[in-house]
């Protein structure tokens, strides 16, 4: 077999090794296979891994032949469990889909494997995309291939980890509050929340519908380009997608001095640790040195963009899960009646925080509630979104980091579920504006007494609507790619 | 505060079995993630703000041709299969009238 050195590809080397005939696809994905092998059986990023891959990567093999290789053609990929591939199972981590088989392609995936793409497997996430660690899988927790003591983040803790641990060199997430760049952060990976209707939502099964992108992780930004370049695009199949002109053609040129706003005042609000402080204030000094400006910038109503995006997240939550009764699909269990089929499957198939959500979705949309909850939240969501398109009058890039704190232990948090709503201070308001942000490692840090090993720092940037490239070359800037 | 009967009251609108002690534990913590997210009541949110329509990003006529597509009797049958019962090509429910 070929000595490929997976640590340190990225999906050109990849791509002009197969052109060039130093390894074929077989070679890369017989690599990523034994990888997975070693190391899955403790990370556990991935919930199955495909019986057909080495098939997938001849028939790349084949396209390098015959001369309709593309640059994904070959290239290894993880999907997150929530995204469906036809023929195989999609369970989003639950009990109610562990055994549903997809019956079509998501847009991304048929998009991609036009390409050539080979899918590795479907990995762990945090039950229906609802979390912020990946422990609330219906089947185990994903551990940080860093220290296997601590979380990967979530909900697309698989996906992350699986770049991180080299077992894939590409994959999916999807993204609702953070659940693409939380975990890449905690991972040390790129993780990109693409603007809202760029990436088809078409067979990604929904979370929150106003909320929810696909988008890349990987390691490197140019990954992360080329992969949202191919899986992005209007789409008949999903009326939110957007086209390239929706926001106008937004680029920044090479030599422009691009402008970074820090929103100080409500960086204090989210009790950022000391290390992801540090790796903050050095990211500031390191754009500066790369010749950017960095100014401040004022969001007023941040203050309340966590609680805002709870609400509409609970609400969305528990009308998209009314689908799962057990009748058309997914699990069921016998009551006595039929109505009690559905209290008996719905107890049974989804976990705790799905139960929970659901309630109090329910909660914030009945008629006594609907106006102080739901509408409000919708209003301030107006709010909150006016002041960022204020904020992009003055600058490129808002620069946050991507978490409070770095990737916390196994079950710190599991008991406290406002704890862990908090970890998502940082990344909702790019979900509640539609704005496309970006995670980029920032360093790593050891968080407690020598000899624990260091664990990623991270720092995260936002663009105004459709300005992805605004963030690809900040992010290849910052890490000298 | 949320009360034993309020968990129970969204537990039936929303189709779902609790234990006691589910129930239980769910009025803890609904009442302090209720708690939390009653910050947005300190918002300055008037009536101008409530009165707008909810929207992500720019809004957009969106409109497609109305046409059917053919869906493949395999697929046809994998959908039906995916049924927990199934009898012939229907979908199989206990009666609901008696």
């Amino acid at each position: 077999m070929k000595k490929i050195d997976i640590a340190q590809l990225t999906i050109q080397k990849a791509h002009d090794a197969m052109k060039s005939g130093d390894f074929t696809a077989v070679d890369l994905a017989t690599v990523y296979l034994e990888n997975i092998k070693k190391l899955d059986s403790e990370i556990h990023a991935y919930l199955e891994v495909f019986t057909d891959v080495i098939e997938q990567a001849e028939a790349a093999d084949a396209r390098f032949k015959d001369g309709t290789a593309t640059l994904l053609t070959g290239i290894p990929c993880a999907v997150k469990d929530n995204i469906l591939i036809r023929g195989r199972i999609s369970s989003c981590a639950s009990k109610m889909l562990e055994k549903y088989v997809a019956t079509y392609d998501a847009t991304a995936i048929s998009k991609l494997r036009a390409e050539g793409v080979v899918f590795i497997g479907r990995t762990n996430m945090d039950e229906f995309a609802m979390g912020g660690s990946t422990e609330n899988s219906a089947f185990g927790v994903t551990k940080n291939p860093h220290d296997v003591s601590r979380v990967p983040g979530g909900t697309s803790g698989g996906s992350a980890a699986a770049i991180a641990a080299n077992m894939a060199l590409i994959s999916l997430g999807s993204d609702t509050g953070g659940s693409i760049r939380q975990p890449s952060a905690f991972c040390g990976v790129v993780g990109l929340k693409p603007t809202y209707g760029s990436v088809s939502r078409y067979g990604l099964t929904a979370a929150v519908s106003s909320l929810d992108q696909i988008g890349p992780i990987t390691r490197t930004v140019a990954d992360a380009e080329i992969l949202f370049n191919a899986i992005r695009g209007k789409d008949v199949m999903d009326g939110t997608t957007i086209s390239e002109t929706t926001y106008g053609e937004k680029s920044a040129s090479k030599n422009a001095k691009l402008t970074i706003g820090i929103p100080r005042a409500f960086m204090k609000l989210g009790g950022i640790s000391p290390a992801v402080q540090d790796a903050f204030a050095a990211a500031e000094l390191r754009f500066k040195k790369l010749g950017y400006t960095i100014v401040d910038v004022d969001l007023p109503n941040n203050a309340f963009a966590l609680p805002v995006y709870y609400i509409i997240n609970f609400a969305e939550v528990s009308s998209n899960l009314s689908r799962f009764d057990g009748v058309r699909y997914g699990f069921h269990k016998d009551g006595t009646t039929g109505v009690e089929d559905y209290f008996e499957s719905r107890a049974e198939g989804f976990g705790r925080e799905a139960r929970r959500r659901i309630l109090l979705g329910t909660y914030v949309l009945s008629s006594g509630y609907y106006d102080a909850y739901y509408n409000r939240a919708n209003a301030l969501r107006r709010l909150i979104t006016g002041d960022f398109n204020t904020a992009f009058k003055k600058v490129d890039i808002l620069m946050t980091p991507t978490a409070p704190s770095p990737a916390f232990k196994i079950g710190e948090k599991v008991s406290d579920p406002v704890a862990m709503y908090l970890e998502d201070i940082f990344t909702v308001t790019a979900n509640l504006t539609g704005l496309p942000a970006m995670s980029i490692p920032a360093g790593m840090t050891q968080v407690d007494a020598t000899g624990n090993p260091s664990i990623p720092l991270a720092v995260q940037l936002t663009a105004s609507h459709g300005a992805e490239k605004v963030l690809f070359q900040a992010g290849k800037d910052f890490l000298g790619e | 505060m949320i009360t034993e009967k309020d968990v129970q009251d969204l537990a039936n609108l929303s189709r779902i079995k609790l234990s006691p002690n589910e129930t239980q534990a769910l009025m803890k913590e609904i009442g302090s993630i209720l708690t939390y997210v009653d910050e947005i009541k300190k918002a300055p949110v008037g009536d101008a703000e409530m009165s707008q329509q909810a929207s992500v990003g720019v809004i957009r006529n969106v409109t497609r041709d109305d046409i059917s597509r053919d869906i493949s009797s395999e697929t046809r049958e994998a959908i039906l299969n995916a049924a927990p019962d199934r009898e012939g090509d229907f979908v199989a429910v206990k009666r609901i009238l008696s």
